[in-house]
């Protein structure tokens, strides 16, 4: 294995260099070029065992890091929440202790708690990956977001990336910024002053309560799913005032440069933080984003998978 | 009759404006003149203090013995032997355990219990509310006759002021001190870290400062409403540092105190998600730490103690939110206050520190402890000043482990501890 990756877990972005990420980016070029192909199978991680571990409900994002392990030729086994012992009361680390009794090479681990994975990353042989741990980090979900920016654009150093929604709550958020950070880009969170608060200046980021001084600028805007089904009624008044302030409607969508990128991690709530056509517009890269975040999994899985063995 | 002298120690009584080398005498439990020892001198106990302090034994006004209900982390007679260890030869023991000592029958069980199997004095509090539920007031004339020294409904926070005002009012009658844990729920949220840059890092939720501090103005405004005393548990920020400045020098009936893991640390200790960083109120900003440096400086915090909270090693391996609030401190808070204080920021005098550790809570308390007056219990503490030592959390006498300075060195700490004339513990 290379001396460009050294670490058996991946937990977040913050805790890598510019270089790290890079050569995650890199690595995933050569994947991404597996899945154009008839047989869409490497040997990679045969014969090793990968756990996705989802404590915290998600479709997505298992999907991706399965089919990832699959094409990988890794055996995959899911466990949720309500499958494993958690809910008979096992702690998590009990739970994890089991499953490397099982021999697991890599635990992918989705949980409500910020820290899950580090807890778990410090206690077990097995490679752990973060699939986004409460409001913390989602990195691969940041990785997928980047590598889809480098891909259209060239670069990622020197673009302007406008992040909308509910920042406060965002894991994916985080990871993003994190990330652009260090390659460079500026980043401008926007969004309404208590989901968006100053305090995120001190992370190396524009804060702006105005979503039309922000759009004209932007290179790339990255939506954030607004979650109305938790009521955050504390944080907000409601969708329609949200909208009015901070959707990007079919109008607003004028102010943006011709070759801004629209992105959003999904579940999209079409009419709430993106119009409907604007969501399914030129600009839009939604589906590359899932296209490749598959890509960016077999290469965390491969890079993680070799260092643990 | 048994006869004790302890030698040419410096003698710090701060009780008594005392700070010399002198000898200290105890006869029958008793600190005695040496006229009153009749023993041949073969039958004297001896004990050199040549380079050490020999000072009242320290009171710790803030410990969690977990007894009743939770034994699995602590007991009375395991948190007394900690309490030794560290010190201490009395400690006040929180009301935060099950059943709650919200009636005089569970207060003689602990009383009962202590003098049974605790090696040091522990004076028990009662609660304020029924069951610590903020709703009704306990029996709190009963509490008083029962032998609480103090009522407190710590680890819980009365939000409702009405009540607060009205248990203030009843605590004036009775003559106890009420003990406030100052937390707004409302404020505090789910939040389990300091609101602020490392809690916005890392998505963790916020405890911001303001929770603490619109409890301690509420505090304020019922002392000088009620004309009675109201102690704020374990301050933590800068504005709690200012309103209770403020409010002191207009001679309200208020004061404050601190804990070690406040002035030790920041919250940027919690950046790896250790729960043993995990505590209530959380560990805050260095502008906070620096406030209650000053505070302790300038005697606007008067009182030194450590929150002594165990929990059991499974208890605290959980995800970080999940994980229960608290930090164990009897056996490393003088060794951390002295080096911090006295030794490394030179914020107060070791006579200063020992004052914050006896006559202040002595005071609020109205206990007979904390001095070496002729005829008063032989509680004494000898502490080397100068002993470097590096914490070791699996020496610990506590039943729990769940301390953040395990391989901290420190200089100074306690090297033996007399309770009524009798060394309970020695270095």
């Amino acid at each position: 294995m290379t001396t460009r990756w050294t670490r058996k877990d991946l937990l977040g972005l913050r805790e890598l260099s510019a270089d790290e990420i890079n050569f995650v980016l890199e690595t995933t070029d050569a994947f991404k070029q597996v899945g154009t192909r008839e047989i869409k199978k490497v040997p990679a991680l045969r014969g090793k065992t990968l756990v996705n571990f989802f404590v915290e409900p998600s479709t997505r994002t298992r999907t991706s890091f399965e089919l990832a392990a699959f094409r990988l030729s890794a055996d995959v086994i899911n466990l949720s929440a309500t499958a494993s012992s958690l809910t008979k009361g096992e702690t998590l680390k009990d739970t994890a202790r089991n499953l490397e009794a099982l021999h697991a090479d890599i635990l992918v681990l989705r949980h409500s708690s910020a820290g899950a994975p580090q807890f778990l990353a410090n206690r077990l042989r097995a490679s752990v990956i973060n699939a986004g741990d409460g409001a913390h980090e989602h990195p691969t979900q940041a990785l997928l977001d980047l590598y889809t920016i480098r891909e259209k654009r060239e670069k990622i150093g020197g673009l302007h990336v406008a992040i909308i929604g509910d920042i406060l709550f965002s894991r994916v958020a985080r990871s993003n910024i994190f990330g652009l950070v260090k390659l460079g880009a500026r980043v401008t969170l926007v969004g309404p002053s208590t989901l968006v608060p100053r305090e995120f200046e001190k992370l190396g980021v524009e804060v702006s309560h105005k979503i039309e001084d922000v759009l004209p600028q932007a290179d790339v805007v990255n939506l954030l799913r607004i979650q109305h089904e938790r009521q955050r009624r504390e944080y907000f008044p409601g969708l329609g005032e949200y909208i009015r302030l901070f959707g990007l409607t079919k109008e607003r969508a004028k102010l943006l440069k011709p070759d801004c990128l629209i992105m959003h991690p999904g579940p999209i709530n079409r009419g709430v933080e993106i119009d409907s056509e604007v969501a399914d517009g030129l600009q839009s890269v939604i589906l590359d984003q899932v296209t490749n975040g598959l890509a960016v999994r077999m290469a965390v899985l491969y890079l993680c998978g070799g260092i643990s063995t | 009759m048994s006869a004790t002298i302890i030698r040419n120690g410096r003698l710090i009584d701060p009780a008594n404006n005392r700070d010399e080398i002198a000898d200290l005498v105890i006869v029958d439990g008793r600190i005695a003149e040496k006229s009153e020892i009749r023993n041949p001198k073969s039958e004297i106990d001896e004990i050199d203090a040549g380079n050490l302090i020999v000072c009242p034994g320290l009171i710790d006004m803030h410990v969690h013995l977990r007894e009743p209900g939770f034994a699995h982390k602590e007991t009375i007679e395991s948190g007394a032997r900690a309490a030794a260890a560290g010190g201490f030869t009395t400690i006040v023991c929180m009301p935060n355990t099950s059943p709650v000592p919200d009636n005089p029958s569970t207060i003689a069980w602990i009383k009962d219990r202590a003098a049974e199997a605790a090696c040091v004095n522990v004076l028990p509090t009662g609660a304020i509310s029924r069951n610590l539920a903020g709703e009704e007031l306990a029996p709190i004339g009963s509490l008083a006759q029962a032998g609480v020294v103090a009522i407190t409904d710590d680890g819980h926070c009365i939000q409702n002021h009405e009540v607060m005002r009205r248990a203030v009012e009843y605590a004036r009658m009775v003559g106890l001190p009420l003990l406030d844990h100052c937390q707004d729920y409302n404020l505090a949220g789910n939040g389990v870290v300091n609101e602020g840059y490392w809690s916005t890092l890392l998505g963790l939720p916020g405890w911001p400062a303001a929770s603490e501090e619109a409890i301690v103005m509420r505090n304020i405004l019922l002392a000088e409403l009620c004309d009675h005393h109201i102690h704020c548990q374990h301050l933590s920020t800068a504005g709690s540092v200012r309103l209770l400045r403020e409010a002191r020098a207009r001679g309200v009936k208020i004061s404050g105190e601190v804990c070690p893991h406040h002035v030790a640390l920041t919250d940027e200790a919690i950046q790896n998600f250790d729960t043993n960083y995990k505590v209530n109120p959380p560990l805050r900003a260095r502008t906070d730490v620096d406030a209650l440096l000053e505070g302790i400086a300038d005697g606007t915090l008067s009182i030194l103690c450590s929150d002594h909270a165990p929990h059991a090693t499974f208890e605290k391996e959980v995800e970080f939110d999940a994980a229960p609030f608290g930090i164990i401190g009897l056996e490393t808070e003088l060794g951390l206050f002295l080096d911090l204080l006295v030794h490394k920021h030179g914020k107060i005098d070791i006579l200063r520190l020992i004052e914050m550790y006896t006559v202040e809570p002595a005071r609020l308390l109205r206990i007979n402890a904390g001095t070496l007056s002729i005829g008063a219990p032989a509680d004494v503490t000898v502490i080397d000043p100068n002993l470097e030592w590096t914490v070791r959390v699996d020496k610990f006498e506590s039943a729990s482990r769940n301390s953040p300075f395990d391989g901290w060195k420190l200089k100074g700490r306690a090297v033996r501890t007399i309770v009524e004339g009798k060394t309970v513990w020695k270095l």
